[in-house]
């Protein structure tokens, strides 16, 4: 959505917008209205109420007109507010980018300077300054922008850290550009946004902090007229006629509060997140709209999905992430799901469980049976029971599984208490015993240490170990293994594997490795686009692929010990999930692809040796078929 | 044979903690001194686990980091400040991430013409022509130039990355992990076109992975990197056939593979050594089962084991 329509769909901010529009409009035309003139004293009028004769807003303790004196005014802190905020924004901003972009000793010394500036409360400093340049708005302005700086360095120089060690910075450099070229063509269009949200949010302050100066006598001088010095000319007569305190107060409040409004307002619609809609909460369970009639389920095996199918629904926009997955895993059973990003292999799991984000997500039809109970459509409840006491989940990345400022001991101890009332000791014992079975060494001190002083491939054991915490009956796997070094998966998966045989675990290994697949899965299942183009045993697919995509996705991966070769990639890209196309979703990839396969839906088909294929054509070897 | 690229005793020491004024409170050294010969239109694969040291490696023969000591010859010429104007027209990187190497706020086409421009001052119509030219080098089509980079998938960024660096007119490449973000069927494209554009450009690879199995399809030669030093080097078809240290046979050994059973080649309660105190002699000491008792007192330096195979093993196999 574009900046405008988020910021409308904010109905205060478009009120604040409305409003402060309104204002910069009066303070422009001001001097075009027929307006008394805002100096001119006239004390034989003073105090005079508003309505009375004809002045509007009366007038004040030197009989000056206060409508007058009040456009004028506010014409004026606007002015002042705006240009302090401008000047605090470009200084603030310029220091900020420069420290961050130099970082080192650069920014040690030039963040120790604005550390300084901010250590000092604000108005004293203000005061400071006024006094030693003299009273005047001018210099209440420079005040104002002066104390202001800090604030935008700090922001700034935060953004700039993470652009500058971006690799389009390291390539700008390697094309030639140097640093000042770098920091406006490469490092400012990223930061701007930045700088105009801190912008939005800190000019209403602005305009407060020059009106209290003005207040206090340092800002604008008699007889000239701004919000600040017009409530401090009329605190003396506060009791005896409010009306010349409550006409610039009254301004001081609408200008701010609607340019704190559109503010805040304006900082939402830039926020990245806030675009991509991830700050809204999630549900607790994802949503389920099935129009279709539920398939029912037989079930002997541990969990049988059928017919499932999820979707994300976004900007109007249906992205058929899961279309139509049936898959059974029994008890002891490892079942591969192979595939690509963006083949539904891992919304297939978070379905199981009711685990992907809603919104966007949608589970649309299907059903998922676990050992004779229904889960898609269950109660919030009975899956909060479920996950992680009879069904558990191991993510790929550990360190944002795991919670970093608990304790992994105290992780431990929570999954465990959150399924089972055990003492905290024995659930301690029991959490120790975990680390051990997944070979963590000194599982005593590890259980008192923090995720973070751990390897990748430790933080990887606690996640099996909580996994493991309630002794599941099935363990879904989401790509455990990607991010670890090649030593370590092998640890990881032999210990997998040896869980699996002392536990008799089920699990689900979701990855796009197929030597992975191999040495750990019984059953494998390749996903495309969605939906399971190919299901069997593991050796029999990979000895004789009977889907040209299987077949063509193992082709291109390189495998170890054959040499410097060519390598059968397969052309184009996959398919958008917006956008499917009839038929077979791998037919424009497919070099026998037929007229037929891009007509009508091509169900998958059981054939020999406890296969399955989603292929018109599919191709088997000949022992296969004898076999 | 010509030298594409020579780089001898480079090491590189990062300060942690470093304080306002006065020294820092520590020092991790993230490259050993080590020397290192590519040659001309040769591929040469550089594998090690995470922190190893091989990105500032290559961060530093670009040119983007300064060297703590050591000296870098490109083409025959030295090159020792790190002065990245002079580097880029001979030497350039594709980083690992696509998407985070282009920046987000340009289109495709002030991107391909920044190296143009800075580096070769060429002219308008000259930019357009030589962009046209590497866009039908690396597949892309042209009306992407004034697209933005999010609008294009991953393999999609790192062609356009790829065709920057083939800009710059280099004619040595660093590709640091140039696949690893990329799915396996984009992988092999991407690869596939790296080795066609080395043919069409006569160009030298530094080819970066953690995926032995990729750098062995796409190197002639490879370096293990254990810890910051370089541990093992030698040909591509038989450095992990034929490994000669235990490292590389332990990297071989846990690569999983299509047809081997399941096995975990080391003791489960191993822990990496740690950078900010690195133990004394062999830093693979710990791993390894062939320690002897010169291997804690002693690092041992690389020699020749064979032909073309070098390695760094007082009990080498």
């Amino acid at each position: 959505m574009s900046f405008f329509g988020l910021l409308a769909r904010n109905r205060l901010a478009l009120a604040g917008l409305v409003v402060m529009l309104a204002i910069v409009v009066l303070a422009l035309v001001t001097p075009l209205l027929p307006l008394a003139d805002p100096d001119v004293t006239n004390t034989a009028d003073r105090f005079k109420r508003p309505f009375e004769e004809n002045v509007i807003l009366g007038t004040d303790h030197l009989g000056r007109d206060l409508l007058s004196r009040l456009l004028w005014g506010g014409r004026l802190s606007l002015a002042v507010g705006f240009a302090s905020a401008l000047i605090a924004a470009t200084i603030g901003s310029a220091i900020g980018i420069v420290a961050g972009f130099y970082g080192g000793r650069t920014d040690n010394i030039i963040m120790r300077g604005v550390d300084m500036l901010m250590a000092f409360p604000y108005i004293l400093l203000a005061l400071a300054i006024v006094a030693a340049l003299g009273p005047g708005l001018i210099n209440a302005l420079i005040a104002v922008a002066a104390v202001n700086i800090p604030f935008f360095a700090r922001n700034i120089r935060g953004v700039t850290v993470s652009i500058a060690h971006r690799e389009f910075v390291d390539a700008a450099r390697l094309s030639g550009m140097g640093d000042a070229r770098i920091i406006l063509t490469e490092v400012l269009p990223n930061v701007i946004p930045v700088i105009v949200i801190a912008m939005s949010t800190t000019v209403g302050w602005m305009i407060l902090e020059t009106a209290g100066l003005s207040f206090l006598g340092l800002g604008s001088q008699p007889p000239q007229a701004d919000l600040g010095s017009m409530l401090g000319e009329a605190r003396s007569a506060l009791i005896t006629n409010p009306h010349t305190s409550i006409v610039p107060g009254a301004m001081i409040l609408v200008i701010v509060m609607s340019i704190n409004l559109l503010g805040d307002g304006v900082r939402d619609a830039l926020d990245p997140r806030l675009r991509s809609g991830a700050l809204s909460r999630p549900m607790p369970n994802t949503l389920v709209r099935r129009k279709e009639p539920v398939p029912e389920t037989k079930n002997s095996a541990l969990l049988a999905l059928s017919g499932l199918k999820t979707q994300f629904h976004s900007n109007g926009r249906i992205h058929k992430a899961v279309g139509g997955v049936d898959l059974r895993v029994r008890s002891g059973e490892c079942v591969g799901v192979i595939g690509e990003s963006g083949s539904g292999k891992s919304v297939t799991a978070l379905s199981v469980m009711g685990l992907v984000a809603s919104p966007p997500g949608v589970i649309t039809a299907g059903a998922a049976n676990f050992a004779g109970q229904e889960l898609i459509g269950a109660t919030y409840e009975t899956l909060r029971r479920l996950r992680g006491d009879r069904v558990a989940y191991i993510f790929q990345d550990p360190l944002t599984a795991l919670h970093p400022l608990y304790t992994v001991g105290e992780q431990l101890v929570e999954a465990i208490r959150a399924h089972h009332l055990t003492p905290k000791v024995e659930a301690r014992n029991h959490a120790i015993g975990l680390l051990k079975s997944v070979r963590i060494p000194n599982a005593e001190e590890r259980f008192d240490g923090y995720p973070h002083e751990m390897s990748g491939g430790m933080r990887q054991r606690i996640g099996i170990a909580m996994a493991l915490a309630n002794d599941p009956e099935l363990i879904i796997a989401d790509e455990p293994t990607t991010s670890l070094d090649v030593t370590v998966q092998a640890q990881i998966l032999s210990l997998l594997s040896d869980l699996r045989r002392e536990r008799g675990l089920a699990i689900i290994f979701i990855t796009h490795d197929f030597g992975v697949v191999a040495q750990l899965c019984d059953r494998v299942a390749v996903m495309y686009a969605g939906r399971i183009v190919e299901e069997g045993p593991t050796h029999a697919i990979l000895n004789s692929p009977a889907h040209p995509y299987t077949a063509r996705l193992m082709a291109c991966v390189p495998e170890l010990g054959r040499g410097r070769r060519e390598l059968a990639a397969i052309p184009g890209q996959p398919p958008v999930l917006d956008r499917l196309p009839e038929g077979c979703a791998f037919a424009e990839r497919c070099h026998k692809a037929m007229e037929a396969c891009r007509a009508g839906d091509i169900s998958i088909s059981a054939t020999a040796g406890q296969r399955a294929v989603r292929c018109i054509d599919p191709k088997f070897r000949a022992t296969d078929a004898v076999r | 044979m010509t030298v594409a690229l020579e780089v001898t005793g480079l090491s590189k020491t990062f300060a942690l903690g470093r304080r306002l004024i006065g020294p820092p409170r520590a020092h991790v050294r993230a490259v050993q001194p080590l020397s290192l010969t590519i040659k001309k239109g040769e591929t040469l694969g550089i594998v090690g686990e995470s922190g190893c040291g091989k990105s500032t490696l290559a961060r530093m023969l670009a040119g983007l980091l300064k060297p703590s000591s050591g000296q870098i010859e490109i083409e025959g010429e030295t090159l020792n400040a790190a002065d990245s104007p002079t580097f880029g027209r001979r030497i350039q990187y594709v980083f690992q991430d696509p998407v985070s190497s282009l920046n987000p706020r340009k289109t495709i086409r002030q991107i391909m013409e920044a190296p143009l421009k800075h580096l070769h001052r060429m002219s308008k119509e000259a930019r357009e022509k030589r962009i046209a030219e590497i866009f039908t080098a690396v597949n892309l089509r042209l009306d992407f130039l004034d697209r933005y980079p999010h609008e294009f998938s991953g393999g999609q960024a790192q062609r356009i990355v790829i065709g920057r660096a083939l800009a710059a007119n280099a004619r040595i490449l660093i590709l640091d992990e140039p696949v690893s973000a990329l799915d396996v069927s984009i992988q092999a494209q991407v690869l596939n076109l790296l080795s066609d554009l080395k043919k069409k450009f006569d160009l030298t690879y530094l080819f970066i992975s953690h995926d032995l199995a990729v750098v062995e399809a796409i190197s002639d030669r490879v370096a293990v990197l254990y810890f910051g030093s370089i541990v093992e080097i030698g040909p591509a078809n038989q450095i992990f056939t034929k490994p000669r240290h235990p490292y590389t046979k332990l990297l071989a050994e846990s690569a999983p593979v299509v047809g081997r059973p399941l096995t975990a080649p080391e003791g489960r309660e191993i822990e990496l050594p740690d950078p900010q105190n690195p133990p004394q002699g062999c830093s693979f000491r710990a791993r390894c089962s062939r320690a002897l008792g010169e291997c804690g007192f002693e690092s041992p330096d690389l020699v020749r084991v064979a032909e073309n195979q070098m390695t760094a093993c007082f009990n080498s196999l």
